[in-house]
């Protein structure tokens, strides 16, 4: 174990990775010589060299584009998005072509291709740096969802999303890069995509979070032990493939339900999770379900941004609410 | 300049009748309700089929846009039989069987030329020896797409060849509303590589474009555009009715640069080809044709074959929505615990 945080625990990643497999490629902007604007792929470009890491041109499109043919020449393209909110530039790409390639092609070619993006607010970007997409993107059949919340996660889970056959948007919460550090396991480490983690026991509620929102829903659960409460917190590491059995055992044993998420409210993943709740758990429901979430406006501006983001002050105030009901 | 052999040109002939002949097949087929919407190949084929016979099949990969794969004979039979699959509606359509190097026709117009981009770069990456040539139209040009993989494949001089295939209308638009360039070869300007025009009614023209940038990609020396100027002679599509927009004389003076009959004219000036010919190599694409509907239409199709490829392995929720589906429930998510 090295206590690392979490850029630490994917650049460890992706050097192990390329190292394992040379048809690992790492493609996207600014990657290479600098090794990307947060260092994610530091030193990469001096271990293995100009034909298996690229600096892009300034261009979402083609980077997504691009990894579709080099997965068809038989690469495992790991494309990074600069930001998620950029990746609107290649939506197009990404959910028309990205995740259908082997729908299309009825498995002709394993759309091997991980998209490795930051993403999420608290570090007071400019626009659309911190936009959360994780809904719109897991409404495109085809895909897979990772979204770590602890740095071996971050590690396990991006080993398994690089080693995986089909395509991956792999979400790097922006405040989790270095405010969040864990032990990572040195060496080998897979986590299969698809197992929720159980992040803090507890029978009385339980809040269900991903990304960097599993952080503030511990704390939350921490602050409300002193309070004498067993909140659990569980963190679904992925969204697609989801957990739902992880989903119906915590919620048949707490019955209360909290669901937070960063983007906003309408049409946001948080409301999938509900709806799952729902449909296997109903029975176990001792409360209407709350949800916590950003609000129904675009990703806002740095002055206001922490009134937009649910803090554990949030967190902590829904699961009040859902444990009021009798 | 390269010419093609007089074999070559006699083949490229066949290959020409045949899209035509088979185009003109499923067009029937269309109207009879027995396939779905199709866009006709007329005027096209010289351009299509020039291209194609520069061509090493075992090496060279082709990126289809939509109205060019039945005209790819020179990748095998199989071709045609999933153009007939698709055309039908069934999922194998799109699984052109390795180790064909041709992917299944593309209709989010532009989308493929990044592919294109990105595979020949792959290509290049594992020392493959071959080239990539991606067909689209002058409607195309107009995508980011066009421009973001235009870009990219001059920065990394990726062996592709752009061929724009400028038939002058995209359905409706015609060209001096597509752009303000003095063509569409010209835009190669901004991409660092060559770009070349070429009368896409002289096979011979199309023919020795397309082998001269093979040659420089094979050279490593990178991309080229070529825009083969032709004149789309039909409809855009069975759903298109274009003597809304088509000037009568325009269409009638683009007939008299008919690709097919000025080859014909020249291999039967030369005694290569004759009306006996003409005939059997009509006979045998309608025959080809016919056996490729028939074997798309008895090929088997699973109820639940819709969920298939969706992943390498189902998820959990696609795995309860195929048992839901098997079983006949009309809730197709019966995995829940509804009571």
């Amino acid at each position: 174990m090295t206590e690392l945080n979490m850029l630490e625990a994917i650049n460890e990643c992706l050097h192990a990775e390329m190292a394992r497999d040379d048809r690992v490629v790492v493609l996207g902007e600014d990657v290479a010589r600098t090794g990307g604007v947060f260092r994610a792929t530091d030193g990469l470009f001096e271990k293995f060299g100009e034909n298996r890491i690229f600096d892009m041109p300034l261009a979402e499109g083609a980077i997504a584009g691009a990894s579709v043919g080099l997965a068809i020449a038989g690469l495992v393209p790991v494309a990074e998005m600069q930001f998620l909110g950029f990746a609107y530039q290649a939506m197009h790409q990404i959910a028309g072509q990205v995740a259908r390639l082997r729908y299309r092609t009825q498995s002709r070619f394993d759309p091997a291709i991980t998209i490795r993006a930051p993403f999420g607010g608290g570090v007071r970007t400019p626009e659309l740096h911190s936009d959360s997409l994780e809904g719109q993107l897991a409404n495109v059949a085809g895909l897979k969802i990772v979204v770590p919340a602890t740095a071996a996660d971050a590690k396990g889970l991006l080993a398994s999303s690089i080693r995986d056959p089909d395509p991956v948007v792999f979400l790097e919460p922006l405040r989790g890069y270095r405010g969040i550090r864990g032990e990572v396991p040195d060496g080998e480490h897979l986590v299969p995509l698809g197992s929720a983690r159980t992040a803090r026991p507890g029978t009385d509620a339980v809040v269900i979070a991903w990304s960097h929102q599993v952080e503030l829903a511990c704390r939350a659960s921490d602050r409300l032990s002193e309070e004498g409460l067993s909140i659990r917190v569980l963190d679904l590491r992925s969204l697609v493939p989801l957990d739902l059995a992880a989903i119906a055992e915590a919620v048949d044993s707490c019955g209360r339900v909290v669901v937070t998420e960063e983007s906003p409210q309408t049409g946001g993943f948080g409301g999938e999770v509900v709806a799952t709740v729902v449909e296997e758990s109903f029975w176990s429901l001792e409360a209407p379900v709350v949800r916590v979430s950003g609000f129904d406006v675009p990703y806002p501006v740095g002055m206001v941004e922490d009134s937009y983001v649910p803090d554990e002050d949030r967190i902590a105030a829904a699961v009040r609410r859902v444990l009021e009901v009798a | 300049m390269t010419r093609p052999s007089d074999e070559q040109r006699r083949q490229m002939l066949v290959d020409m009748v045949s899209a035509r002949t088979q185009s003109r097949r499923m067009w029937n087929l269309q109207r009879q309700g027995q396939i779905g919407t199709m866009a006709p190949i007329d005027g096209h084929e010289a351009a299509i089929v020039g291209a194609v016979h520069t061509l090493d099949p075992s090496c060279d990969w082709v990126l289809p846009q939509y109205r060019e794969p039945v005209a790819l004979y020179r990748y095998g039979p199989e071709i045609l039989e999933h153009v007939m699959l698709y055309n039908i509606g069934h999922p194998s359509g799109g699984h052109i069987p390795a180790p064909i190097r041709v992917l299944p026709h593309q209709i989010s117009l532009a989308t493929q030329i990044p592919h294109a981009v990105g595979l020949a770069w792959g290509l290049t990456l594992q020392d493959d020896p071959g080239v990539v040539l991606v067909f689209f139209g002058d409607g195309s040009s107009s995508e980011g797409d066009f421009y973001e993989a235009g870009n990219l494949a001059g920065v990394l001089g990726a062996p592709v060849i752009f061929l724009c295939v400028n038939n002058q209308w995209a359905i409706s638009t015609p060209t001096h509303l597509q752009t303000a360039a003095e063509s569409f070869a010209a835009k190669a300007a901004a991409f660092g590589f060559p770009g070349v025009q070429v009368d896409g009614n002289d096979v011979d023209a199309v023919f020795d474009a397309v082998h001269t940038a093979r040659e420089r990609a094979l050279a490593g020396q990178g991309p080229t555009l070529i825009e083969a100027t032709v004149y789309r002679l039909g409809p855009h599509t069975t759903a298109d009715d274009p003597t809304r927009y088509v000037p009568v004389e325009d269409l009638e003076a683009a007939r008299q640069r008919d690709p097919i009959a000025r080859l014909r004219a020249e291999l039967e000036a030369s005694g290569l080809w004759d009306d006996a010919v003409h005939a059997d190599v009509e006979a045998a694409a309608i025959a080809d044709i016919d056996a490729a509907f028939e074997k798309a239409k008895s090929t088997p199709l699973e109820p639940d074959a819709m969920l298939d490829h969706c992943y390498s392995q189902d998820t959990q929720r696609l795995a309860r929505q195929r048992a839901g589906m098997l079983s006949g429930l009309e809730d197709q998510d019966a995995g829940g615990r509804i009571s």
